[in-house]
């Protein structure tokens, strides 16, 4: 067992896996890295099973020292890391020495950057899973986002060092969406045709008051048909509920089991990881697609993560 | 297509890996009933590739690999469980006592209901006290549980402007329903009062005070005794 020193923790940084499914009839909804894809290639980069835990930054990144050795990869968004200095470019697996110091900066391009460790960050796990759940402040580290002063156990010494990078043309493949594809919601029909045009021509811009529960959209109001009263039912991650001002909040990770606020859309299983690359004030647009188109673009997906040519090195 | 009759179950796609079954469109203890059933049959015998379960009022949502399933597939198999509901054995209620200090600074909206139903502030606590609720299900955050009905005379509609913090164990009321806060989050429910128990224990071996078909009781306490409950 080895450790990381947290020097400073950035805007917000949490422990993060890909989270614990199975615990909707406690209201526990899974939780996990925003963006899954990124974090699953962090541990494939550093020898790690593709669900273990990793450091989850937003927006504006932490100081890390690391007294041991590790094998460390960064993936996700560019947040201008250094290695005591030295710049070290995502979406390769690097070797730190005893004593190194990273230190990463803000965002060049999306909200989130992970942090992967070969062995893994280690915490108790809740449910299951090392992910954190800021709002109730359950699993990860002390329930909490990382602060300065904290040191997380890393689980294994590593054994031999061996560079290994992203396939270039995967990285375009899997690079995230502003052009967010959808099928329809459970409530659709509530909406009237000019809603549902508005809706999709429409350009929505990210709030500042998003979080890992919920991004809250600004622009074109949405008018519903019906003045029919919702009863509260299960909601599904991705969900594109119009709330009773008529604005849009897509539910995220963090996400409200069930909720009483009728969907228009739900954004498909395969651009669900562009979520969590989503800063405020980003700008994006809704294109409905079909259930088969849906589930292939997953299934192609899922086999370029499972193909060999994926890692290289 | 002739119309089904009311009491069959429907099927809608809530998501491209979820799937909706609703059991009618009203809260009704027998759609409940019927949510318990299903939900009591799927933890037993797990279908392979559902990853996971919503419960609500008359619906449950879900969640499964696309990978592995289909939205089709998926409808046929819980065919054949929603035949089944008669069959499995739901484990008998229990009975959870909930003790509550109404009013002051615990209950900061017990005054506006009060004056929103022409009634005193001991009427109020009396009525909402007086009443068995069930636990329709659990949802929103770890460990909420919609407690329904009120009686008709404490139905209330929700805050205009939703509170950003509720403090935890805060006792609301929002339309015919009732419910405490496990956790300090946002809330929009109308707060008569405040409970010392804790709802949601992680180190607990029940990690949830209330269980989906519980019943439950609000007992009054005082400020003293509240203060002397309330964990460290």
């Amino acid at each position: 067992m080895s450790i990381i020193q947290i020097q400073s923790p950035g805007l917000l940084t949490t422990v993060q896996d890909l989270g614990r499914e199975g615990f909707g009839p406690l209201g526990v909804s899974p939780s996990g890295a925003a963006d899954p894809l990124s974090l699953r290639i962090g541990n494939r980069l550093v020898g790690n099973p593709e669900s273990a835990a990793g450091l989850e930054m937003t927006l504006l990144g932490g100081t890390f020292l690391f007294p041991q050795p590790a094998t460390i990869a960064l993936t996700g968004s560019d947040f201008g890391a250094t290695l005591d200095g030295a710049p070290l470019a995502p979406w390769n697996s690097a070797e730190v020495s005893p004593g190194q110091t990273l230190r990463l900066a803000s965002t060049r391009s999306g909200a989130r950057c992970y942090l992967s460790l070969h062995g893994g960050i280690i915490v108790n796990p809740f449910l299951g899973s090392a992910s954190t759940h800021l709002l109730s402040g359950l699993g990860g580290y002390q329930g909490r986002a990382l602060r300065k002063g904290d040191a997380l156990h890393v689980g294994r010494e590593i054994t031999s060092f061996r560079q290994k990078t992203i396939a270039a043309r995967a990285l375009e493949q899997l690079a995230p969406r502003k052009v967010l594809r959808v099928t329809p919601g459970p409530q659709s029909d509530w909406f009237p045709q000019s809603s549902l045009r508005a809706f999709y021509e429409n350009t929505y811009r990210v709030a500042e008051e998003s979080n890992r529960m919920g991004l809250r959209l600004e622009g074109h109001s949405i008018a519903r048909e019906s003045s029919g009263e919702m009863i509260t039912e299960g909601v599904s991650l991705g969900a594109i509920q119009i709330t009773a001002s008529g604005l849009p909040i897509i539910l995220f990770v963090e996400q409200q089991t069930t909720g009483g606020y009728p969907k228009i859309a739900n954004v498909i299983s395969a651009d669900l990881h562009s979520l969590g690359q989503l800063r405020p004030r980003d700008e994006i647009r809704f294109e409905q697609i079909s259930w088969d188109a849906a589930r292939t673009l997953l299934l192609e997906q899922e086999q370029l993560l499972a193909s060999d040519g994926l890692i290289v090195g | 297509m002739p119309t089904p009759p009311a009491e069959a179950p429907q099927f809608q796609r809530a998501s491209d890996q979820s799937l909706l079954i609703y059991f009618g469109h009203q809260i009704t203890l027998r759609a409940h009933e019927h949510v318990r059933r299903l939900l009591g049959l799927l933890e037993l015998e797990p279908i392979a590739g559902v990853r996971n379960l919503h419960p609500a009022y008359c619906s449950v949502l879900v969640k499964f690999d696309a990978l592995k399933l289909r939205h089709d597939d998926l409808e046929k198999m819980l065919k054949q469980y929603l035949d089944r509901l008669g069959t499995i054995d739901l484990p008998k209620p229990r009975d959870v006592e909930i003790p509550v200090c109404y009013g002051g600074q615990h209950g900061p909206d017990l005054m506006d209901v009060s004056a929103l139903h022409k009634m005193t502030a001991a009427e109020i606590i009396r009525l909402h006290s007086s009443t068995t609720y069930v636990v329709y299900f659990l949802g929103f955050v770890p460990g909420f549980a919609y407690l329904g009905e009120l009686p008709p005379a404490l139905v209330t509609p929700r805050l205009a402007t939703p509170r950003r913090s509720v403090p935890p164990g805060s006792v609301g009321i929002a339309g015919n329903q009732t419910g405490v806060y496990p956790f300090a989050t946002p809330g929009g429910w109308r707060l008569l009062g405040r409970t010392p128990v804790s709802i949601f224990q992680p180190q607990r071996q029940e990690l949830s005070l209330l269980s989906i078909g519980d019943r439950v009781r609000f007992t009054p306490i005082s400020p003293e005794q509240f203060a002397a409950m309330e964990p460290q």
